[in-house]
């Protein structure tokens, strides 16, 4: 069956990752997520709007935020890239360390992960490519998952 | 909805009611202007109610955090009050539940700030 995609091209602003969370949290009602999943998608999609906005376009108002939603029938697909150097994934702390527990940042790509159940991210020089997965409770994977 | 703060004083502690959301931005700028400008008062002793915050996201986290060693370093107690089931669990996968002092009854925790 066919997918459902929409696409927004954002400015880098405070505005954006607003709006980018409002949506979000549309967008996964509209898909049939319960209240609690709303609320963790919502806000992994708006701390990758933070990290697009504010790491990885600094705020330029020359660099845009593409914010993609795509729908299938086992998966809401969420997909936010900036225009910025690229994010070092390789070189992200562990916020849970001991050494970093109190640090007042480094927290967001760890609740991207909490909250979604596939997270890639992909930099390149060309800016940083976050891919975000749930999967639609009650769909065939599920059930097929519930039956083994 | 935006974050709105307000202090009160009972038995020399200071409970900030806050209310809305700690979020990057304004959230977030509201709850530090309000821990320094307590602490530079000499009001040592801070109780963040965090009873109507309905949304926290990780700048808010880090701003609570900031809250709590600042509040530290300079001779006071921070102690967070009325935690929301969102705010609790955000807490908890942090491992910042264990970090802070967190109270839910007003008056047990006014009475466990040193005195």
């Amino acid at each position: 069956m066919s997918g459902n995609r929409v696409s927004y091209t954002l400015d880098s602003t405070l505005e954006t990752v607003n709006n980018a969370e409002e949506t979000a949290g549309r967008m996964a009602a509209e898909a049939g997520f319960d209240e609690e999943d709303v609320m963790k998608i919502s806000m992994a999609v708006r701390e990758a709007a933070v990290n697009a906005v504010m790491h990885g376009n600094a705020y330029s108002s020359a660099k845009k935020v593409t914010l993609e939603f795509e729908r299938t029938d086992r998966d809401l697909v969420i997909t936010i890239r900036d225009q910025g150097p690229g994010l070092d994934a390789s070189n992200i702390p562990d916020p849970l360390a001991p050494e970093n527990l109190m640090k007042t940042s480094g927290r967001g790509i760890f609740l991207i992960r909490s909250f979604m159940d596939v997270v890639e991210i992909h930099p390149s020089q060309s800016g940083t490519e976050f891919k975000m997965i749930k999967h639609v409770r009650g769909s065939a994977t599920d059930a097929k998952e519930a039956s083994q | 909805m935006t974050m709105k703060s307000s202090t009160r004083q009972v038995d020399g502690v200071t409970i900030v009611d806050l209310s809305g959301r700690i979020t990057l931005g304004e959230g977030s700028v509201v709850l530090r202007d309000t821990v320094r400008d307590l602490l530079s008062k000499g009001h040592k002793k801070i109780l963040l109610n965090l009873g109507d915050v309905n949304y926290i996201d990780s700048s808010g986290i880090g701003e609570l955090v900031s809250a709590y060693t600042t509040s530290k370093n300079q001779g006071g107690e921070l102690k967070l009050l009325n935690l929301t089931k969102k705010v609790h669990d955000l807490l908890q996968i942090t491992k910042l539940y264990t970090v802070f002092d967190v109270k839910d009854d007003e008056a047990n925790a006014v009475k466990a700030f040193s005195k």
